[in-house]
């Protein structure tokens, strides 16, 4: 039984969860910012990044989640900086396609360690949080972006 | 008295509460989850079903089905019957006048939109206030949050004490000469509380108010009798019971009904129609338009049955045991807060651990089969009083153990050593 706990904590979500990278970082001169919310459990948190010539230069997160939610947005952060528009979304797709369908969407490297949350139907939408803020922050959507 | 209590009471010592054979009545305690047995303690958001209620469903659509009211045959004869015997159950259980006071409607929040749209938009004027607390669910305030949109009337909200008790003298600081109503819960479902609500209806009637209780956390716990309450409505949910979901009743006083425009316009709620006009039942048919949850309300008949031959202070007194043997367990965790600590709580233990969020305490108890709600319990304002994003809620009912208060205390353990 807790090694069923552990597919889902893995040392490595537990270790972003407690240390949390890009965590109450807001980029200087930040120009893409949107709000995250899940109503269903109350999960908050925003995204705030530097683009500059279609490069993601910097990227911070803030906000309040279960570990799954906030080692998901640290994860994403570490991953999403440097990358071009098209490879954030290209990112954004890949994982969530390995969020929500079996069967592998290629390798993601670290982000991999999320696939267990797929097992926890309820617990998907924690995962996604950081990334659907990320998207509305690159589209520069303003407002708040919703799970629901 | 039932024949079923009178076995009881002769069978059974009073001080001993048998669970083994209260759990044997509820099929579905005796499964596996995640490999492990189930400890069900989510018992405010929905109870099991004893397997009297299940047969009673079963029985009336293989035997009974028919509309009420309305047919001269047979089977509508016996339908209208055992739904009318339901609405005498209802009224004993409550202590209620007559059971033309008690309004069959799909569970408690129904009943407070019913109150807010029929008595609350013939009654409210402008600058009228509407009194609530700041420990209601939700359902307890976005009816009069609408109602006020609609009417002009204000809403006021009781603040709630540290310890998730409410302050009669607060309270009636708030009470004024425009006040017209209270909604109050009778039983707080994020944290447990039992208001002083005989006390705060008393002091609202002073100042001419009318009483609506949210009775929908108490009548699983503790005996109601509206008649000694002497509030004006009251409201629960069936599937809180122990009944089936999708009903609910809203007790009213009869002078009240009797005044109060229909609710929902339809069927089986109209003597006379015409295309001029429509002449209206009397309480409580006028506000049950369309068919009605007809095996619905037999069901609850039948929880309430049950309820009544275990005893519902037998019921009381063990899942207080359960309660304080949870408390005292979980007070002496490092890192643990019991969010509502009122002296006079319902079975419901409301906690959050330092650095692990609620949602993830949730999916790890899971694991171990222990079904607790995780979130904000549909009381966001109660959240925000107790500055917590989510809680994590264990509530018992009459068919727990103190082994699995047990269970429930290793699995918050367990969840601590996980997240280290």
């Amino acid at each position: 039984m807790m090694t069923d706990l552990r597919s889902l904590y893995e040392e490595v979500i537990l270790d972003h969860n407690r240390n949390p990278r890009n965590f109450q970082h807001a980029p200087p001169a930040a120009n893409h910012v949107a709000h995250g919310y899940n109503p269903l459990c109350g999960d908050e948190l925003s995204v705030s990044l530097r683009l500059e010539n279609g490069i993601v230069t910097d990227i911070g997160f803030d906000g309040a989640g279960c570990a799954i939610a906030t080692a998901s947005a640290s994860l994403m952060t570490e991953s999403i900086k440097g990358k071009t528009v098209e490879e954030a979304k290209a990112l954004f797709e890949s994982v969530h396609e390995m969020l929500t369908q079996q069967g592998s969407a290629g390798d993601l490297g670290k982000l991999q360690v999320l696939v267990g949350v797929r097992e926890y139907p309820a617990r998907v939408k924690c995962a996604t949080l950081a990334w659907h803020t990320l998207q509305a922050a690159l589209r520069k959507e303003q407002g708040t972006v919703s799970t629901e | 008295m039932t024949p079923a209590r009178e076995i009881l009471l002769h069978t059974v010592p009073v001080d001993v509460f048998d669970t083994e054979r209260i759990r044997s009545d509820f099929p579905a305690l005796h499964q596996a989850v995640h490999g492990q047995p189930l400890v069900y303690l989510d018992n405010a958001a929905t109870t099991q079903k004893p397997l009297k209620v299940i047969e009673v469903l079963d029985s009336y659509y293989r035997n009974d089905n028919a509309n009420v009211h309305r047919g001269v045959h047979a089977l509508s004869e016996r339908a209208t019957a055992a739904y009318e015997a339901a609405r005498e159950k209802v009224r004993k259980f409550l202590n209620a006048q007559s059971p033309q006071e008690l309004v069959f409607v799909r569970g408690t929040t129904e009943a407070i939109n019913l109150v807010a749209q029929s008595w609350g938009r013939a009654n409210l004027r402008p600058n009228d206030e509407v009194v609530i607390t700041e420990t209601e669910h939700h359902s307890n305030i976005v009816p009069w949050q609408m109602l006020c949109g609609q009417t002009g009337a204000k809403l006021r909200v009781v603040p709630a004490e540290d310890n998730g008790e409410l302050s009669v003298e607060r309270y009636a600081q708030i009470l004024g000469e425009r006040t017209r109503l209270v909604a109050v819960s009778h039983c707080s479902n994020a944290l447990g509380t039992i208001n002083p609500v005989k006390q705060m209806i008393s002091l609202a009637h002073e100042t001419g108010a009318v009483v609506l209780v949210d009775g929908a956390q108490a009548v699983p716990h503790l005996a109601v009798d509206v008649r000694d309450l002497d509030c004006d409505f009251y409201a629960f949910s069936g599937h809180k019971l122990y009944g089936p979901t999708g009903i609910g009743v809203l007790y009213a006083k009869m002078a009240l009904l009797q005044d109060m425009p229909p609710y929902q316009g339809g069927g089986e709620m109209v003597k006379h129609v015409s295309f001029d006009h429509a002449i209206y039942h009397d309480p409580p048919l006028r506000f049950e338009a369309g068919t009605p949850n007809i095996a619905g309300a037999i069901g609850l008949g039948a929880a309430i049955d049950y309820v009544d031959a275990v005893g519902i202070e037998a019921i009381g007194r063990h899942e207080q045991d359960l309660l304080a043997r949870a408390t005292a367990a979980m007070a002496g965790m490092p890192g643990l807060r019991i969010i509502g600590t009122a002296p006079e709580k319902t079975g419901i233990l409301s906690f959050v651990l330092q650095n692990i969020h609620a949602h993830d305490v949730g999916t790890i108890l899971d694991m171990q089969g222990v079904a607790v709600r995780v979130g904000h319990h549909c009381a966001i304002p109660v959240m925000q009083r107790y500055q917590v994003p989510a809680t994590a809620r264990a509530s018992f009912a009459l068919y727990n153990t103190r082994e699995e208060v047990d269970v429930l205390v290793a699995a918050v353990y367990r969840a601590k050593e996980v997240f280290g």
